[in-house]
């Protein structure tokens, strides 16, 4: 077999994927020759729906563009449009704000780990580390009211407070998690086929990590030290303390390390935000209509560097709003780091950008291929009805039955 | 009609289903208790076995649909008559005779070549890189099994399996000398079976299902059926080679102190196969070469001097 050339479809639909994607490969035996990468499978088209409609719709819109990293869109759309506005958000607001995400961070690296353990075949990995991640789910369900998509943010601070009484309740929470996270440091540093699996897999220069623009854990496991929390301060980061997790590894073991430490931190964090926290209003009053201008918010997403673009032309409605999800500057990476390596390291090097597909999707029109043609709704239905005929297959008669499709031939 | 009901009652079909679906089900709650999950009910397996002969079988366009079709069964035909040799509770087994061993150990590589081959003439990707890899582990696994298994035969000088038995049940004290055998055996069981960390050839988050990528309805039930009865006849297998106690009860008694051991190993599967990772091809068979079948070999050594100490 080993002078055979096999093409390997990975995906649009495959187990080690949890979102359509396909990755094309080159297989020669077990190792993979060449590998591309094609996206476009998920595209919502939420950049172009929020021209549709005004800034505290979108900020909902921009919520539902990830399901893991929520609070990390609408809070950098938040602060997007918040520059533009010129508001001077309350203190208490920003501090909320730095606590949902820190929370965010931890049930998005908590959830990762598990799938990392699914994807090298440690399925108990997964089951514990999903199970100790309800804990966080349960603190943010009751800061917010819900287990994902939030909504804490406003234009202008937060919705809800957070409460005398819930802050027991959450230290609790933080206590069981940092214990437990000690013990996945230690399942992590000691499990011999766990590391056996994950060193020397994936590798990723520190030079290779800036050139192809790789960010978050994926690059800070190459000793790019590069954290927009440390580095551009929003929200309340300016003034806590808290360490940029970095290793040296360069590779899966590397980020997952990262990630344990990164978990450690945010505990940290959590419990100096409800230390510190101030008194105070949690909104300001913002305006309907947002003046011209236009501006780039950074945020440092479980994933890494999210980037929001908007540019707003004095009405309610933004005229451009344009989202760079961490993911889509990770992608281009592990075609670098999968070259020459074996199959089965294939779901793991994936899985350890921590992909979000769905968010960083977008359309590629492809010029000078074949000729394409847009069509209208009622088209692409009668398109089908006629395919189906030439099949054999003519459901006039039962459409005159039940009535359906009338108008439609 | 005393062979058919050997063949098809006890201890052929119908009990080693019973019992390698039971099986099925003692791994699988067990593997759940341990993930901290709830498990599945008594009735899974037998419910997933009749859900899937329910199925449409389906054949794919390419595939070779003799070889298709066939594997299955001769894979459950291999797994079953190799059960005949194998005592339960006493020390003779249905049949016997010198060299039954061997056969035995044969007939259990013959579901690993029909996974390759049910997978190769399947004509898919994943099931082609499965089945290929199916036959590369069965090279690293096979020998330190063999060697491990040869060894108390050694000892026991005698080729036949209730030979062994009788020999062991007989020296009780020299079977604690193979503990180490015993340990290798039911790792390279976990390479027979496909199970974590050695279940590379269906590695779901690669390709897929492997070799049974392609399989479906009643010819997929027949392959699970088959693996399930794998677990119990090479758990069965372990078993009177490595301990030969309790052979000398009564029927009764003896057969629940045999089913007791046949739980003891599925019990160790299920534990290995929750604790560790899975590990990459090459890696396995590293492992295999580099620790595996030295020390089988070191037990066959011991085995031998001992037997000469004893002379």
């Amino acid at each position: 077999m080993p002078d055979r050339n096999f093409k390997v479809s990975i995906g649009p639909q495959h187990p080690a994927l949890k979102e359509p994607e396909c990755f094309n490969l080159i297989l020669k035996g077990e190792k993979i020759a060449a590998m591309n990468v094609r996206l476009g499978y998920n595209h919502r088209g939420i950049e172009k729906a929020c021209e549709e409609r005004t800034y505290i719709q979108d900020l909902y819109l921009i919520e539902r563009i990830c399901g893991i990293c929520s609070h990390s869109h609408s809070t950098c759309f938040a602060q997007t449009v918040e520059e533009i506005a010129g508001l001077e958000v309350p203190k208490r607001a920003l501090y909320i704000r730095s606590l949902i995400a820190e929370l965010e961070r931890i049930h998005s690296h908590l959830l990762w780990l598990g799938v990392a353990g699914h994807e090298i075949g440690f399925d108990t990995l997964l089951m514990y580390t999903w199970r100790d991640r309800e804990a966080v789910m349960d603190i943010l369900a009751l800061l917010t009211g819900n287990r994902v998509n939030y909504g804490i943010n406003t234009i202008g601070g937060v919705r809800r407070d957070v409460t005398t009484d819930q802050i027991p309740q959450i230290l609790a929470a933080i206590d069981t998690l940092e214990e437990r996270t000690k013990y996945y440091v230690q399942v992590g540093t000691e499990e011999i086929t766990l590391r056996e699996r994950l060193s020397g897999v994936g590798v990723l220069s520190k030079e290779d990590a800036i050139h192809l623009g790789a960010v978050g854990p994926t690059a800070r496991a190459s000793s790019v030290n590069r954290d927009v929390r440390h580095d551009d301060p929003y929200a309340a980061y300016g003034e806590l303390l808290f360490e940029v997790i970095t290793d040296n590894h360069n590779d899966v073991y590397g980020r997952t390390l990262v990630r344990l430490g990164e978990l450690m931190e945010s505990y940290k964090l959590v419990r100096q935000i409800l230390r510190a926290l101030p008194v105070g209003p949690i909104t300001v009053k913002a305006p309907r209509k947002i003046p011209a201008g236009e501006a780039i918010g950074r945020y440092e997403a479980p994933r890494g560097e999210d980037v929001h673009y908007v540019k707003s032309n004095g009405t309610e409605k933004p005229e451009r709003v344009k989202v760079r999800a961490p993911t889509l500057a990770n992608v281009q990476v592990v075609a670098h780091m999968l070259k020459d390596r074996f199959l089965a390291d294939m779901p793991i090097v994936i899985a350890a950008i921590d992909p979000c597909f769905s968010c960083t999707d977008r359309t590629i029109s492809i010029t000078g291929g074949d000729k394409r043609s847009n069509m209208e709704w009622s088209q692409l239905r009668t398109y089908g009805i006629d395919w189906y005929r030439k099949q054999g297959l003519d459901f006039t008669e039962l459409n005159k039955r039940f009535k359906i499709g009338n108008g439609l031939k | 009609m005393t062979a058919l009901f050997n063949i098809f009652v006890f201890p052929g079909l119908l009990f080693i289903a019973a019992f390698g679906l039971a099986a099925e089900y003692i791994d699988r709650k067990f593997c759940a208790k341990l993930q901290n999950r709830v498990g599945p009910p008594w009735f899974q397996p037998v419910a997933d076995f009749i859900k899937l002969v329910a199925k449409e079988d389906i054949i794919p366009q390419h595939a070779d649909p003799t070889i298709f079709t066939l594997m299955p069964l001769i894979a459950i035909t291999a797994v079953i008559t190799s059960f005949l040799y194998i005592p339960m509770w006493g020390t003779q087994a249905l049949f016997s005779f010198s060299g039954d061993v061997v056969v035995v150990l044969y007939l259990l590589t013959i579901p690993t070549l029909t996974y390759f081959l049910g997978g190769w003439y399947s004509r898919s990707v994943f099931s082609m890189i499965g089945a290929a890899r199916s036959v590369t582990q069965l090279f690293a696994y096979e020998i330190p099994l063999f060697v491990c298994i040869l060894a108390p035969a050694m000892l026991a000088d005698t080729w036949s399996l209730s030979g062994m038995a009788e020999y062991f049940s007989v020296h009780p004290w020299f079977s604690l000398l193979n503990v180490v055998g015993f340990v290798i055996a039911v790792v390279t069981l976990l390479g027979k079976l496909e199970k974590v960390p050695f279940d590379i050839p269906e590695a779901e988050t690669e390709i897929v299902a492997g070799a049974f990528t392609e399989y479906s309805g009643r010819l997929l039930a027949l392959f699970r059926l088959a693996i399930d009865m794998e677990l119990v006849v090479g758990a069965s297998l372990i078993a009177a080679v490595f301990l030969p106690f309790g052979l000398h009860l009564n029927a009764g008694l003896g057969f629940v102190v045999y089913l007791l051991k046949v739980l003891f190993i599925i019990l160790l599967v299920s534990l290995f196969r929750t604790i560790f990772a899975r590990l990459r091809i090459d890696q396995m068979i590293s492992f295999c070469w580099k620790y595996v079948a030295p020390i089988a070999f070191l037990q066959l050594l011991a085995d031998l001097i001992i037997k000469g100490v004893q002379r």
